[in-house]
């Protein structure tokens, strides 16, 4: 039991943090994010070029061979200054289904440009009618001659507008199956719009679009994606921690410095109480986001476990972030709710993320699920 | 970042499983999970089983039964002790004068009293609160006067812990009222309880025990060499102590096993036509309560994997206040599925056939209103964390 990084690691921290404090303030990020695809691809290259997109990768598939620890200190980065660019949606939850299902040949090429930051692959999973379920219904893949094509909407994909590729979910026999479609596919239409926080997500739409099955065939790979959305949950909660802890800078500095009634807003003990309570919030997201990484890199977890460890960091980051989202905005005042100003945009991100891939609610009924199956939680496996 | 415990770690973990499962005897064990009230002797009992086996005192200097372990086997140590249901060291003696004599009391003093106090020969009470002084502490009023080879204790202490029970008491007095601050002018005395002049009443609180005290001094004599530490420095030793106070007050390992004891409760009654623990909505907030627990637990892990340097870690706040927050939330849930039940709350054995379960949950309930209160109350934990954390 170690919560620590190690040095390696902390320079790895330091080394994306200095890269991504350099290129967004709350100035340059309205500015990036005004504009499409919504975020910057000079340091998306930047990223690539420090191994961050290869991060999760096998080295034999041009990755850097690292775990979700070193995922995790990336997306705490991210998440601090708020980059809109799409690391957990594209190599930790994208990447991650290619690299679990896809073949050698896909694994390599894929993996490959996705690393080298030359080609953006996102996952496009959810539907309009639906919501957070491994499976698909709303697309359906057909057989034609030797390969597939693939009919149905998608809705709404994160950056779905500007990949390069899309790894698809659809409804195959037997249930469903990953798909890879080019962004150039016949068939294929992307309406971009952009999101509350700024990103970038599209409709996609599949009209008979040639697909390549990810991996050998097009099977049920409705394991492989609840086991690649558990990993992104679990990233997007570093992601979240590391948007909490500024947003509860942010906000404690605003209450050492903003008068009111000729003192600082600190000398309110309404106030500060209600900062504190934040503090206790964002403490303990931080060490059940921590833990949740320990299991998916444990070599001896099971699918199961981390499924569980997933949904209890969903659950605590749902919780958290819209305590500290909210309470960010209120203890600020009415500046909080301008777009000028940076900490509402950290309580619009916290709110995407909470509704992505499942949120606080939805995390509490599957665990209610096995509520009985066991005396109490064991933090500590033997 | 590493989730098993090691191989040693996890030896060490079975190793003080067994014990406290094995060696405190089954009876003590059940009126602590039974949530009776523990007698004297009990206490006493497992106190000198576990300090025989140098399980008492860990944390203390080495010289004086203290043992080498890092902070997460002491967190292994203590979580362990709850879950069996084992009564855990005296507080008083263990978390409090014990260390605050084994740093600043005199060679004399620690040969006198910390190995009486390890193995509950004394048992020790705490005089700190005052009618007029409980937040704000440094307001106490009590005051030493020297007289020749003594001081001369005049005054008054509340909610005196077990006081009942003890030979001797710590007690925070003012010896210079002149001070410019009132926490300069505090100093730390210690004498037995049947010192002429000393009386106690006890203080019946809502679940129909008697834990607390008010404690009378009038014209105390109390020799010069029972002042601990420096004269007006007490303050500093109150912190001291305090601070370990905080240190184990998350109880995690007992509030899991009262959400266990919940869980088992809740699958034998009936609701709705259905155990009650099939309820959805039951299920939901047992899932949400774990998790919360969880979350705790492991920042608890990861407090005492930065405390090292041995000084209080101020996220211990955290532990202190969300810590007496969920032990309340599991007594709630207790009441909650004891429903009607949970009224025969004083009947006799033989005058109900409610289960003893059902009959405690809430007089425990309305007991645990003190975890707030007590070791700083919660609005002191969140002043601190927006003062020394937040810089507010």
């Amino acid at each position: 039991m170690d919560f620590t990084f190690d040095t390696e690691q902390q320079a790895l921290r330091e080394a994306v943090a200095g890269l991504l404090q350099r290129a967004y303030d709350p100035e340059k990020r309205r500015a990036v994010t005004k504009e499409d695809p919504g975020f910057d691809e000079k340091v998306w290259s930047q990223l690539a070029e420090m191994g961050v997109l290869g991060l999760p990768f096998a080295e034999s598939d041009g990755g850097m061979g690292a775990g979700h620890a070193e995922v995790a200190l990336v997306a705490t980065e991210v998440g601090r200054v708020l980059a809109p660019e799409p690391f957990v949606e594209s190599v930790v939850l994208a990447g991650g289904l290619v690299a679990d299902v896809g073949t050698a040949e896909q694994r390599a090429e894929l993996l490959g440009a996705l690393s080298e930051g030359t080609s953006l692959v996102v996952f496009a999973h959810a539907e309009p009618g639906s919501r957070w379920t491994p499976t698909a219904t709303g697309v359906t893949a057909t057989r034609s001659g030797d390969g597939w094509t693939l009919t149905g909407v998608k809705e709404p994909v994160p950056s779905g507008a500007r990949a390069d590729v899309l790894v698809v979910s659809a409804a195959v026999e037997g249930g469903t199956g990953l798909f890879v479609v080019r962004g150039d596919a016949t068939g294929l239409t992307r309406d971009g719009y952009r999101t509350h926080d700024g990103t970038r997500a599209a409709r996609v739409t599949l009209d008979g679009t040639p697909a390549q099955p990810l991996g050998d065939e097009a099977t049920d790979r409705t394991a492989a994606i609840e086991l690649a959305l558990a990993r992104a949950t679990v990233a997007y909660a570093h992601e979240a921690v590391g948007a909490m802890e500024t947003a509860l800078t942010t906000t404690s500095e605003y209450l050492k410095t903003r008068k009111q009634f000729g003192v600082p807003l600190s000398r309110f003990q309404a106030l500060t109480f209600r900062a504190a309570d934040m503090y206790v919030s964002l403490e303990l997201v931080r060490s059940i986001a921590l833990w949740a990484t320990m299991v998916v890199d444990a070599p001896d977890s099971t699918p199961e476990q981390v499924l569980a460890a997933a949904d209890r960091a969903r659950l605590q980051t749902s919780k958290a972030g819209r305590h500290i989202g909210k309470e960010a905005i209120q203890l600020h005042g009415g500046i909080g709710v301008t777009a000028e100003y940076s900490v509402g945009h950290y309580t619009s991100r916290l709110t995407a993320i909470d509704h992505l891939l499942g949120d606080g609610a939805w995390a509490a009924t599957r665990l209610a699920e096995t509520v009985d199956a066991h005396p109490y939680v064991e933090a500590l496996p033997a | 970042m590493q989730l098993h415990l090691s191989p040693e770690d996890q030896a060490f973990r079975d190793e003080m499983r067994t014990f406290f499962t094995t060696k405190i005897p089954q009876a003590i064990r059940d009126d602590v999970a039974a949530h009776r009230e523990v007698s004297k002797e009990s206490y006493v009992q497992a106190q000198r089983i576990l300090n025989e086996a140098g399980l008492a005192v860990p944390h203390w200097p080495a010289e004086w039964g203290g043992r080498d372990w890092t902070p997460l086997q002491r967190h292994i140590w203590r979580e362990e002790m709850q879950l069996a249901a084992v009564p855990e060291p005296l507080a008083f003696n263990a978390s409090m004068i014990g260390p605050v004599i084994a740093a600043f009391g005199n060679q004399e003093q620690k040969e006198r009293f910390l190995p009486a106090t390890a193995n509950l020969d004394i048992w020790w009470c705490q005089g700190f609160s005052e009618p007029d002084a409980g937040s704000d502490l440094a307001s106490l009023r009590t005051a030493a006067v020297r007289d020749g080879d003594d001081w001369v204790v005049n005054g008054q202490k509340t909610w005196t812990t077990l006081g009942q029970y003890a030979d001797w008491i710590f007690c925070l007095v003012r010896t210079d009222p002149t001070a410019e601050k009132k926490q300069r002018g505090i100093s730390l005395l210690v004498f037995p309880m049947d010192t002429p002049g000393v009386t106690l009443r006890p203080i019946e609180l809502l679940d129909g025990g008697f834990e607390v005290n008010e404690v009378f001094f009038e014209d105390v004599r109390v020799p010069a060499e029972n002042l601990i530490g420096e004269e007006n420095r007490g303050w500093d030793y109150a912190k001291f102590l305090l601070g370990n106070e905080r240190v184990g007050i998350a109880r995690v390992g007992a509030t899991k096993r009262m959400i266990a004891d919940a869980k088992e409760h809740a699958a034998q009654l009936t609701s709705g036509g259905r155990p009650l623990i099939a309820d959805p909505s039951m299920r939901t907030r047992i899932a949400e309560l774990e998790n919360e627990l969880l979350a705790l637990e492991l920042t608890a892990l990861r407090v005492v994997s930065n405390s090292s340097d041995g000084k209080p870690n101020p996220a211990s706040s955290v532990l202190k206040l969300r810590g007496s927050e969920l032990q309340q939330a599991a007594t709630e849930l207790l009441v909650d599925i004891a429903g009607p039940l949970s009224l025969a709350s004083f009947a006799d054995d033989a005058d109900t056939d409610v289960p003893e379960w059902a009959r405690s949950a809430t007089p425990e309930y309305l007991n645990y209103r003190k975890v707030s209160i007590y070791g700083g109350s919660n609005e002191v934990q969140r002043t601190i964390i927006a003062g020394t954390i937040l810089g507010l």
